[in-house]
């Protein structure tokens, strides 16, 4: 019932910063807010897996650029709706996400962490040499200007993207607040534990592996119709894979609300970073408040926050 | 001798003579480029395979390692190996002063699993972006005697811009593997992986131990960078390419030992220069990530694993 109320919260709130960037009258408003959503979208799924069980995932960029890449599949096999496109991304880099998890969730953390890293790399050398989806010079994909219920094309993705930023928070919060949420806080703490308690380990590992890297892939989907023009290097883009990182390691890890607060503080940082000065400053600023982050406060901006409060209500 | 044959006027004949050399050449290809794997492999042995620090950012230092090798030798025409070992100690200080903090903000807390990776994964980012910022995207090179001239066998071709990278990294292992097995502070390296409370008990600081261990890690990455823009020409974000390729090395040859290191470099080396004759060079990078998943799934040891 809290979870339909949640729901319902969430709807409505991106209800109204739709209606509110409409009021704006200005479309860079949407260009700039869909890459914020967008991060919103893959931070919430990194956490999901990084976050809950402490299982790093490097390889945002490529659970991220399978979405992309089957919608330029699909697009040239069969034009298809985005909302359907959506759904096919997060199935194909759901079950990768499975497959990699299957090979080395069973080993120590570091392997699946490695192996991670390892995919974006090979996932590309794929991409590059698949001629079908455009391989090294990348595929033009032409979007419509208008859609029939929202009107300008950019707004029409802008919707889809909150839907998707909807939907990941909601899965979040209900598997944080589930026996599945205390079951990855289990493995988490002390695996080992949680294995000699009879916590199926592997079992929940492989649901976090898969919806993570779904959720990844759902954020995907609508990206070549956002960019246009979609080439492995931008798919596959390092700072994918390092916001996802710092985006949830900055706002705080253990709860839905971080990745929440880091992705909106960083994502709005370098699109005014990215305008003010320059992409490369922007990632280096990124780079660096991770690494800060990570060193002074472990639990982010939440933990901050929780730990100036706590000596307040005492 | 298969040259003569192909005298007879047979095509067949053309074909095979043709193949056998390239067959050859890619042979002694891989094992050259094998042998460079190992310089940059050796530091991850240490680090994570016998330290069991997971530093991710091993290429980012290897590239820093040839950008550094990259000024001195365009300002003074100094060659990089000499540059790459007057520059060991400062990278050995580097790779200390990072071990004192990954120590204190993460091995003491127990947090080096999420947070540890993050911090390496940060500072391999950050390296990254800041050789861009500094240097841009060009792709830079250096000029040795060496680069250009190779030695002919018969058929087989040894380019000395391969072979003398391949000799230098092979010295690089003998002088670790000797140091490790010989002198007390290498034992104790060693001792470090197996049993930490015996290790204080005999009076040595696991502490100090790991922190000398994780420089001599780094050092060797001033090595492997000189090597690596000896063999192409390098820009920032090259490094990326080696990170699934030195663990997946360091995970097939077994975690720990230097040795299987060696062997795992050379097949890996072979492997990624038969795939880039028969099947063109952009697929070789996925030859690394091949082996290593085949390893997890089969042996997860690696090949000399303990």
């Amino acid at each position: 019932m809290r979870n339909f109320v949640f729901l319902l919260v969430c709807v409505a709130v991106a209800i109204v910063v739709f209606f509110a960037a409409r009021m704006l009258h200005n479309d860079y408003i949407f260009f700039a807010g869909y890459t914020v959503l967008q991060f919103i979208v893959l931070a919430t799924a990194w956490n999901i897996l990084g976050g809950y069980t402490g299982y790093v995932n490097f390889g945002s960029a490529a659970f991220f650029a399978m979405g992309a890449y089957a919608t330029v599949f699909f697009h040239k096999l069969y034009p298809q709706p985005i909302p359907v496109l959506i759904v096919i991304g997060g199935i194909v880099s759901g079950i990768v996400g499975f497959g990699m998890g299957y090979l080395t969730l069973r080993l120590r953390g570091a392997f699946f962490a490695i192996a991670t890293l390892a995919l974006a790399v090979v996932l590309q050398t794929f991409v590059v040499n698949w001629d079908y989806v455009g391989g090294s010079r990348g595929a033009y994909i032409i979007r419509p200007n208008e859609n029939a219920l929202v009107g300008p094309y950019i707004q029409y993705l802008f919707v889809l993207m909150l839907a998707l930023v909807v939907i990941a928070l909601v899965c979040a919060r209900v598997i944080e607040r589930s026996q599945l949420g205390y079951g990855f806080a289990t493995i988490r703490d002390d695996e080992l534990a949680a294995e000699a308690c009879g916590v199926p380990t592997l079992r929940l590992k492989l649901i976090a592996t898969t919806l993570s890297g779904a959720l990844m892939g759902m954020a995907g989907a609508p990206f070549p119709y956002y960019i246009g023009y979609l080439q492995p290097s931008s798919a596959f883009g390092l700072e994918y894979a390092v916001n996802s990182i710092a985006m949830p390691m900055i706002g705080g890890t253990t709860s839905w609300v971080g990745p929440l607060i880091g992705a909106i503080l960083l994502g709005s940082l370098q699109q005014i970073a990215t305008v003010t000065i320059s992409s490369a400053v922007n990632l280096l600023i990124v780079g660096l408040l991770l690494i800060a982050f990570v060193i002074v406060a472990p639990n982010g901006i939440v933990g901050l926050v929780q730990d100036t409060l706590r000596p307040r209500a005492k | 001798m298969l040259r003569k044959a192909s005298s007879l006027g047979s095509a067949w004949g053309e074909c095979v003579g043709l193949s056998f050399d390239l067959l050859i050449n890619a042979l002694i290809a891989g094992i050259l480029l094998g042998g460079f794997y190992t310089a940059v492999t050796i530091g991850v042995s240490i680090s994570f395979g016998i330290l069991d620090i997971v530093n991710i950012a091993h290429p980012a230092f290897i590239i820093l390692g040839s950008y550094i090798a990259y000024i001195i030798n365009i300002n003074f025409g100094v060659d990089p190996i000499v540059i790459s070992i007057v520059m060991l100690p400062a990278f050995y200080l580097l790779g200390a002063g990072i071990y004192q903090i990954y120590y204190e903000a993460f091995e003491r807390r127990g947090q080096e699993s999420l947070r540890g990776l993050s911090f390496f994964f940060g500072l391999l980012f950050v390296t990254e972006v800041t050789l861009i910022l500094v240097f841009g995207v060009d792709y830079r090179y250096v000029e040795a005697s060496y680069i250009g001239p190779s030695w002919r066998i018969g058929v087989m071709d040894f380019p000395l811009r391969m072979l003398v990278p391949c000799v230098a990294a092979l010295a690089l292992f003998v002088a670790l593997q000797l140091f490790l097995s010989r002198t007390f502070i290498g034992r104790a390296i060693s001792a470090v992986a197996q049993d930490q409370l015996a290790l204080r008990l005999m009076a040595a600081s696991p502490t100090r131990i790991k922190r000398i261990a994780f420089g001599i890690s780094i050092a060797t990455t001033a090595v492997a960078g000189a090597l690596l823009i000896i063999i192409q020409p390098v820009e920032p974000s090259v490094g990326r390419e080696y990170i699934g390729r030195v663990f997946a090395i360091c995970v097939f040859g077994g975690l720990g030992s230097l040795p299987g290191t060696v062997i795992g470099a050379m097949l890996i080396g072979i492997v990624e220069s038969f795939t880039a004759t028969f099947y063109g060079p952009s697929w070789a990078p996925a030859v690394a990530f091949g082996v290593l998943l085949l390893t997890l799934a089969f042996r997860p040891a690696g090949l000399l694993g303990r």
